[in-house]
């Protein structure tokens, strides 16, 4: 079972899927027409570039995949929550401090949703933010070197999965609770579940570093924060959080969380929560949470353990959030180019329902509410609807919009992407996708000015799609041609991971930014060397420190003598090449830690402890150049208590 | 060009003053040439690019100034002396080449006396200097291409790479394949702006010429 979802509709997905295999075996993929038309749309030349870079969560891989699209080539897995052996993500001293959190160092997590950073409600190719949804984080990785550069822990939070959606200039990114708990948590009977909060963060994000910093958290009712997006243009202000559960289960929530007809769009009017911040009404609560920052000039990570957050309490504060009635469960909340549609993905409904931001305000002007839940207006669901759209197919999840006035909605259930009209909530177009969609994406499709052209598929299911490979099969993304009136199925492509949500944009907004190297004038690490003369060996204790360097072909030094059993021995390495992709990598026999993949400039340490006495060969692991099988040297270990002095050669 | 072709009508057309018109309008043609080559001070006198399967376009490159050698981007100087280690060849050190301290001094001062003569409009002095220039140039491309085969041909005897009878010298001008690379030798756009002085000197030369009424 890859998510809670799949629980949630399995029955449903039986039948239907069943009858769905049947549908392709006895016709084919009728949706790509002409094959060889489809070829040469997503044909891209030997050394051409793609169109468009395709930011894919890893989901359970913990990582951001980078795929070009139309080709669907896979360009690169970027780590981010989940330790990578092979970049020496959370094995390098340098990056260690990235992965740490309250409950100590994290090597897994689950990443959901990429989202770009944005100005004026475009993407501007700056940064991309991703959520762990397992131990509640938000993730920065710059786009100028596709590294993770910031991590922030969310506190009172868990399985943080409405995130990390951002405001229309990255004003606030935010990060939604699914899994309400005790705030602060304590150790309570689960059956207190009625008495369990949510919190919704929002992180602010500095407009020329990055920087992130959780300015406050609101705390509502103990929903289950699902999914959100911003608004846009004349919903600017708002931030729309769907959510599921209002019934508040806590065991059995398939079942449990199913009984209400309608759960919760929940609107949240974030620059009203900023004026009260100001006006000094939030609390300051006790929370430890970590802050993780990646230097550049040092080339290192910081973890540090903040130790309070601001909190704004909506059972004690008006005019901040209202919730909108969604029909059944709502899952994806998606929000038009204009601003004004907000569109609710009701996964056990029979209709998707689109909500207006015009009518919400003037709902909310009326104040004609159904209910006040915990200080917590219900506006009537009519009264902000704009439109349902009818028999869309089964288990809508998620919609996005090409620009040219329609809607794109993924039906997991009855594994279909739905095309319908913004005009009036007809359904135009549908194409089957193989097998059961999860999210889906066109490029810049949720933001105010998508690029159109294609809507991806990310599928849960493949099964018959591929040459089998076990039990465990790969995960997929689908292109779909959306230029013409009809969806046209052009290229299937296997994905890392469980992909979740994606975003793409045009090449050309971000490759011309990409870093070739780093320049070694700029590398203040303080273990780097400039230099093959500033190459040494020093000892502190059991310490010992290894000032090495790597350049075509060989390392400086090479021969090293004087090491003894119980010392820890940190290699420093530094790539003195400045050359474009010429990385040296570097590995020791025995070592119970990972390699080390350098690139140009860079300081990285690996450290190693030597378990016994011997000639301890290492080598360069990335075939740097013709020369690159002599790029070795040797380490002599000594007994411990060998009182043998260092030595190396230059 | 076009003004000279003007003057020459004037010529025609008047009697007194043409002399006059004709030798400001060479003065100033003559001026402006013998100041091009401070041109050199700030655009490259030579260039010499390299390609590899490995370096795509626009692959690694050399600038020669008339001070100094330097790469087509920041690290391609450091980059061409670290492969060039396989081959045994020299470090290419700026520094080390005296004749990056004494080209400034040859170009400024054939400028400044190319401007002298120019403004006082001697004819036969400012054919002088055009061949002195031409000397100067042939100099120069006899001492570069000394310099290529210097660095082409005393190898390290431990070199990585040794191959009986292979040379890395450089082409003086065009195109040589050096291994998997393919070099490519050109003058730069100083070299074209000098050019063009010397020619509008030799303009101002063929333009006042003397000539039987």
């Amino acid at each position: 079972m890859k998510s809670p979802l799949r629980m949630v509709s399995a029955a449903l997905a039986y039948t239907t899927l069943a009858f769905g295999i049947v549908a392709c075996s006895s016709n084919g993929d009728a949706s790509i027409g002409n094959t060889a038309d489809a070829a040469s749309k997503t044909y891209v030349a030997p050394g051409k570039y793609d169109e468009f870079y395709n930011f894919v969560s890893g989901g359970f891989s913990g990582q951001l995949a980078v795929y070009g699209l139309p080709s669907g080539r896979l360009l690169r897995v970027i780590p981010v929550f989940s330790v990578d052996p092979e970049k020496a993500w959370g094995f390098s001293e340098e990056t260690k401090p990235m992965l740490m959190t309250s409950h100590g160092f994290m090597p897994w997590d689950d990443f959901h949703h990429p989202e770009l950073s944005m100005t004026d409600g475009v993407p501007n190719g700056k940064w991309i933010f991703g959520n762990a949804n397992n131990t509640p984080r938000v993730a920065r990785i710059d786009l100028t070197e596709f590294r993770t550069k910031e991590i922030i822990e969310i506190p009172n939070s868990s399985g943080n999965h409405s995130s990390p959606f951002t405001t229309e200039n990255s004003e606030y990114v935010v990060a939604g609770t699914r899994f309400s708990i005790p705030i602060p948590n304590d150790d309570v009977p689960i059956a207190d579940r009625d008495k369990f909060r949510g919190a919704l963060s929002f992180i602010k994000v500095d407009k020329t570093t990055g920087q992130m910093e959780l300015a406050f958290q609101l705390l509502v009712p103990g929903f289950d924060y699902d999914l959100a997006h911003a608004g846009k243009g004349p919903s600017h202000d708002w931030m729309f959080f769907s959510c599921y559960n209002s019934e508040k289960a806590g065991t059995m929530q398939e079942i449990n969380a199913s009984q209400n007809d309608k759960d919760f769009i929940a609107a949240v009017n974030w620059k009203k929560c900023e004026e009260y911040v100001a006006q000094g009404k939030a609390k300051e609560m006790a929370a430890m949470y970590a802050h993780n920052t990646f230097d550049d000039a040092t080339q290192t990570a910081r973890h540090t353990m903040k130790t309070s957050v601001k909190v704004l309490d909506a059972s004690e504060l008006s005019d901040i959030i209202y919730y909108m009635p969604t029909p059944k469960s709502p899952h994806g909340c998606d929000i038009d180019p204009s601003g004004e549609y907000i569109v609710g993905g009701g996964k056990l409904a029979t209709v998707i329902p689109v909500m207006s931001y015009s009518k919400m305000i003037k709902a909310i002007g009326s104040k004609k509410f159904d209910k006040v839940i915990d200080n917590i207006p219900v506006l009537n669901y009519k009264e902000c609807l704009a439109g349902e759209v009818q028999k869309p197919g089964l288990g809508p999840l998620h919609t996005e919009f090409d620009g040219n006035g329609y809607a794109y909605t993924s039906m997991f259930v009855s594994s279909e992407i739905v095309k319908w009209s913004l005009k009036d909530f007809s359904v135009v177009d549908r194409v089957p996708t193989y097998y059961s969609i999860g999210h889906l994406m066109i490029p810049g499709g949720d933001s105010k000015k998508p690029y159109g052209k294609y809507v991806v598929a990310y599928n849960k299911i493949t099964k018959d799609r591929y040459l089998p490979t076990g039990p465990e099969l790969t995960q997929s993304a689908q292109l779909f041609d959306i230029s013409g009136d009809k969806m046209k199925l052009i290229l299937d492509f296997p994905t890392i991971g469980e992909p979740h949500y994606a975003q793409a944009v045009p090449a050309t907004l971000i490759k011309d930014k990409s870093k070739k190297i780093y320049p070694l004038a700029e590398n203040k690490h303080p273990y780097s060397v400039k230099s093959e003369k500033e190459t040494r060996v020093e000892r502190k204790g059991n310490e010992v420190h290894v000032y090495g360097s790597a350049i075509r072909s060989h390392f400086k030094p090479d021969n090293i003598e004087g090491i003894r059993v119980g010392d820890k021995v940190y290699f420093h390495v530094t790539n003195l090449e400045q050359d474009w992709d010429v990385p040296h990598g570097f590995s020791i026999i025995g070592n119970n830690n990972s390699e080390l993949l350098i690139m140009p400039g860079e300081t990285l340490t690996i450290t190693w402890e030597p378990k016994r006495p011997g000639i301890h060969p290492f080598y360069c692991t990335d075939f740097c150049s013709a020369l690159h099988q002599e790029m070795t040297g040797y380490v002599r270990v000594s007994p411990s208590g060998s009182n043998g002095q260092l030595v190396w050669n230059k | 060009m076009s003004a000279c072709l003007r003057v020459d009508r004037t010529d025609n057309s008047s009697g007194t003053s043409e002399s006059i018109i004709m030798k400001s309008t060479s003065r100033f043609l003559a001026v402006v040439g013998t100041l091009l080559p401070l041109a050199l001070f700030f655009l490259p006198m030579w260039r010499i690019d390299l390609g590899a399967p490995q370096y795509p376009p626009p692959g690694l490159g050399i600038r020669i100034h008339i001070d100094r050698v330097e790469g087509a981007e920041p690290n391609d100087l450091a980059n061409i002396n670290n492969l060039n280690h396989y081959i045994g060849m020299k470090r290419i050190e700026p520094d080390a080449i005296p004749e990056l301290d004494i080209m400034p001094w040859v170009v400024g001062v054939m400028s400044a006396l190319g401007v002298v003569v120019g403004l006082f409009g001697r004819r036969r002095l400012l054919v002088a200097w055009i061949v002195l220039m031409a000397i100067a140039g042939g100099i120069g491309l006899y001492d570069f291409y000394k310099w290529e085969y210097d660095y082409g041909h005393d190898l390290d005897p431990h070199a990585i790479i040794k191959i009986e009878g292979m040379n890395y010298q450089p082409p003086l001008i065009g195109t040589k394949v050096l291994l998997n690379f393919t070099a490519t030798s050109l003058p730069d756009t100083g070299f074209y702006v000098m050019s063009v002085g010397v020619v509008l000197v030799a303009v101002s030369v063929y333009t006042s010429r003397p000539r039987k009424s």
